[in-house]
């Protein structure tokens, strides 16, 4: 059977000579990036603004016009209607109540009180402000302690250069995801907090390849200049590193495109996340290495498997 | 010689056997499950409330008011107390002061019967922990924060003992109710069409209380703004009934509590003259005070006080002696049955707030099932279609492995009892994605050293060999993420975070123990000269 060969072998891509640029590049878009989150925010869902959310299915096609004018007279300060997925589906979302929870609950009674029984509610949620607040401070609490927790994990694991490479490849890819959705105006909640964990988790799987194999060449080739040696390093992971992309974006694809209405910011953002982290680890998490004056003499600790002579009886 | 020892072999063959033995139950329907045989597993993967439709509650208990309540329990009690004392304990200013109790002695000569009057209120309310500070003649009683922290942990446990039973008066099937943190309350009640009804009952407090009203004064002179009431009595709203400015009804109520909701046994919603009510029935104590309130007072309005408001003031035609009686007021046939509900489930110590609501209902539910069955099956197919593209034969064990690795997460959800949400749904189908990974590496990692000159059995050796420890680097820094996830994030995202972190566990045995132990007893049997790779 012949195999369909997705990625050329034995490629010898110079990466590292675009690290100026793509570093000036990244830099670039992080930039924007806590530009945009400045000067435009993000649009918080109301996991984190706090505020009312009906999902709701009319009969027929639903009339937007008609349920504006009759949410809009309530007094419940801002509505806004969305269709969601269908002509029949409307998202429903109303600002948070002044006042305290009690507030939101007697606003979502009048609300549902307006829309009538021939309505049916798919969902309903109200989140208070004093839990906003705290979804806030667990969802922060979350990705710095997870970026701190990998960050010692490598330093642990490598050296503290790959330790602070693989952090600053991660902080880039999260930023550029917060940019991503203030640009776009996307909803950012609780599952993009979750989202951006997992972005966190596949870019530094991806940069621990690489990183492993730029180890294992550092024991190997001892007298190689670092930037051929990063290349090597990139080069020999570049199939996995696509192929593994390849299939994680296969799936997220499905779930973007079948996975219904309620997962289709998580899996944008995924999507996003998995290119992204595919770029950073190649373009942003090597070539930094090359400014953080590695020594070699410090990574031959451990085993020294340099044997490049093929392997002879090996229990199990 | 790659050898695969006969232990691993077994170790994989139970792995896939118990493995597929747990995730079948899901296979059938609810129906279909009771017919396994109780030898083999039955347990069925647990739905989230996003997935089987359900409402989902925080509450959080007033602490405030339940401190507020002890100190006017404190002040009853101290009353009592010095005014029981022989001779009488002179005291002024009694009342509360910020957090604590004071009252002012009038003679210093008292101090001592004083302290032992905190003493007995000490040892009756079962709380060793108040904090006494004599100042000259003032006395200030307060209670620590250990004593405080012991009345809230009860006032949570008994809020939710009065939870589980209104809700379970509903009739729904497995409500969860338990407590999160100091303070709050988390109910979760699957399948539930109306969430409004259920919010309602929950946050209604109950309390019932039965008072005489001041019939030497009027209310309009004595409620409102700027106006005195007479002492011994307060000033309450109407429910129902209201004034021509659209303001409730006030009725000035006398202090004293006739009798009290938690004397009563029973309560129902029924009919009287067309009309739903509330009939009740009083326990002994309840009955006979009831009785004698209502003999010695014929001819007066009684009020019937549910959370500080008036729901009906009935005149006493006659003595009320069986310990039965009716409350009607302007009820629906359903508001007369939840009056009837709260009140056979008893008061709520103290008010309950709805910090947070998510309700979904089980249409929502069934289509985003389908949709994530949908999504799930789809990217299997087509991950298992690109690996074999890819990697031929080799990718096509990968696919096995792939496969197996789905029954496992179905099997360990299962076993686990965890709860699989939509967010989770999610987890697995990126595990779909991220599961191949390792076998990526290892086959990548394979066809190098193959390129390198080695012989098939060699490559395949050290390709596992190296790849091995880059695997084991690169999934526990995402393990680490799902445990922060688990940690940190609530509901629905805890749900990815299990179905994450077994997803990696399991894609981490297929690949090393699975797919290795096809590859080595494929080169075993075949013995070729070049890898297919």
């Amino acid at each position: 059977m012949r195999l369909i060969s997705f990625v050329p072998v034995g490629t010898k891509i110079n990466f590292l000579k675009f690290r100026k640029m793509a570093a000036v590049f990244s830099l670039f878009l992080c930039v924007a990036s806590v530009g945009l989150f400045a000067a435009k925010g993000l649009n918080f869902g109301i996991d984190f603004r706090g505020g009312i959310l009906l999902e709701i299915r009319t009969p027929g096609a639903a009339d937007m016009s008609k349920l504006r004018a009759s949410l809009g007279g309530l007094g419940l300060g801002e509505v806004q209607l969305q269709e969601f997925g269908q002509p029949t589906d409307v998202l429903i979302r109303i600002e948070r109540q002044a006042g305290g929870e009690k507030a939101q609950l007697v606003a979502v009674e009048i609300a549902k009180k307006a829309l009538g029984d021939e309505v049916n509610y798919r969902r309903t949620e109200f989140v208070g402000p004093k839990v906003g607040g705290e979804l806030i401070e667990a969802g922060v609490t979350a990705v710095l302690l997870a970026l701190g927790a990998m960050l010692v994990y490598i330093w642990f694991r490598f050296e503290w250069q790959f330790g602070v490479g693989a952090v600053i490849a991660i902080l880039h890819d999260v930023l550029l995801t917060i940019g991503i959705f203030s640009l776009l105006g996307l909803e950012f909640n609780l599952s993009t907090v979750a989202a951006i964990l997992t972005i966190a988790g596949y870019s530094i799987n991806d940069t621990v390849v690489v990183y492993d194999r730029v180890r294992e060449n550092l024991r190997k080739f001892k007298q190689m200049p670092l930037t051929e040696l990063l290349n090597l390093s990139i080069n020999a992971t570049l199939s996995r590193t696509l192929l593994t992309s390849v299939t994680t974006l296969i799936a997220l694809l499905t779930l973007y495109l079948f996975g219904g209405e309620v997962l289709r910011g998580f899996s944008f953002a995924m999507i996003w996340g998995v290119l992204v982290g595919t770029y950073s680890s190649i373009f942003i998490a090597v070539p930094l290495l090359v400014y953080m004056n590695l020594r070699r003499s410090g990574l031959i600790v451990g085993d020294t498997d340099d044997d490049d002579a093929p392997a002879g009886k090996t229990a199990n | 010689m790659v050898y695969f020892a006969k232990w691993k072999i077994i170790i994989v063959a139970i792995v896939c056997v118990f493995g597929i033995a747990t995730a079948v139950p899901n296979l059938f329907s609810e129906k279909g499950v009771e017919g396994i045989p109780g030898w083999l597993p039955s347990q069925q993967i647990n739905l989230g409330l996003d997935l089987q439709g359900g409402s989902h509650l925080l509450l959080e208990v007033d602490v405030a008011s339940v401190l507020s309540q002890r100190r006017e329990g404190m002040i009853d009690s101290l009353r009592d107390g010095l005014r029981r004392g022989s001779p009488r304990i002179g005291y002024r200013r009694l009342g509360a002061r910020g957090e604590c109790v004071g009252f002012d002695l009038v003679k210093q000569e008292d101090l001592t019967r004083a302290r032992r009057v905190i003493r007995n209120l000490e040892s009756n309310t079962f709380d060793p922990t108040l904090d006494v500070n004599v100042d000259g003649l003032s006395v200030t009683v307060c209670s620590t924060e250990t004593g405080q922290r012991t009345i809230l942990s009860s006032a949570v446990q008994q809020s939710i003992e009065i939870v589980r039973r209104r809700i379970d008066e509903l009739g729904t099937r497995e409500p969860t109710i338990q407590r999160q943190g100091a303070d709050r309350i988390l109910v979760q009640v699957p399948g539930l069409d109306d969430p409004e009804r259920l919010k309602a009952l929950i946050g209604t407090t109950a309390k019932m209380t039965f008072h005489l009203l001041d019939q030497s004064n009027s209310a309009a002179a004595s409620c409102g703004a700027g106006r005195r009431r007479p002492p011994g009595t307060f000033c309450l709203p109407s429910q129902e009934d209201r004034d021509v400015n659209n303001n409730p009804i006030m009725y000035l109520v006398k202090r004293r509590v006739m009798v009290d909701g938690e004397n009563l046994v029973d309560a129902q919603g029924t009919f009287q003259d067309g009309q739903a009510v509330v009939s009740f029935r009083f326990d002994t104590v309840g009955a006979r005070r009831f009785g004698s309130v209502t003999r010695e007072n014929v001819g007066q309005p009684f009020a019937i006080v549910l959370d500080k408001k008036v729901i009906s003031a009935p005149v006493i035609r006659e003595p009320i002696l069986g310990g039965n009686g009716v409350i009607s007021g302007n009820f629906t046939i359903q508001a007369a049955q939840d009056l009837a509900l709260l009140l056979r489930a008893g008061a709520l110590p103290a008010p309950l707030t709805v910090l947070e609501e998510r309700t979904v209902g089980a249409e929502l539910g069934a289509d985003s099932i389908a949709a994530g069955k949908f999504a799930s099956i789809l990217a299997v197919v087509l991950v298992i279609v690109f690996m074999a593209a890819a990697y031929g034969m080799f990718g096509m064990m990968a696919d096995v492995a792939l496969a197996l690795n789905i029954v496992l997460i179905a099997a360990v959800l299962s076993m686990l009892q965890a709860t699989l949400t939509l967010p989770g749904i999610a987890g697995i189908v990126l595990t779909i994605g991220m599961a191949v990974d390792a076998n990526v590496l290892i086959f990548e990692r394979i066809r190098e050293e193959a390129r390198n000159g080695r012989t098939p059995i060699s490559a395949v050796d050290a390709g596992y060999k190296r790849a091995l420890t880059t695997i084991i680097d690169a999934n526990i820094t995402t393990l680490i993420a799902a445990v922060l996830l688990f940690q940190f994030g609530s509901g629905p995202i805890k749900g990815f975070a299990v179905t994450l972190a077994i997803g990696l566990l399991t894609s981490m045995f297929t690949a090393i123990m699975v797919t290795r132990m096809m590859v080595v007893i494929w080169l075993h049997r075949r013995r070729p000269k070049t890898l297919p790779l």
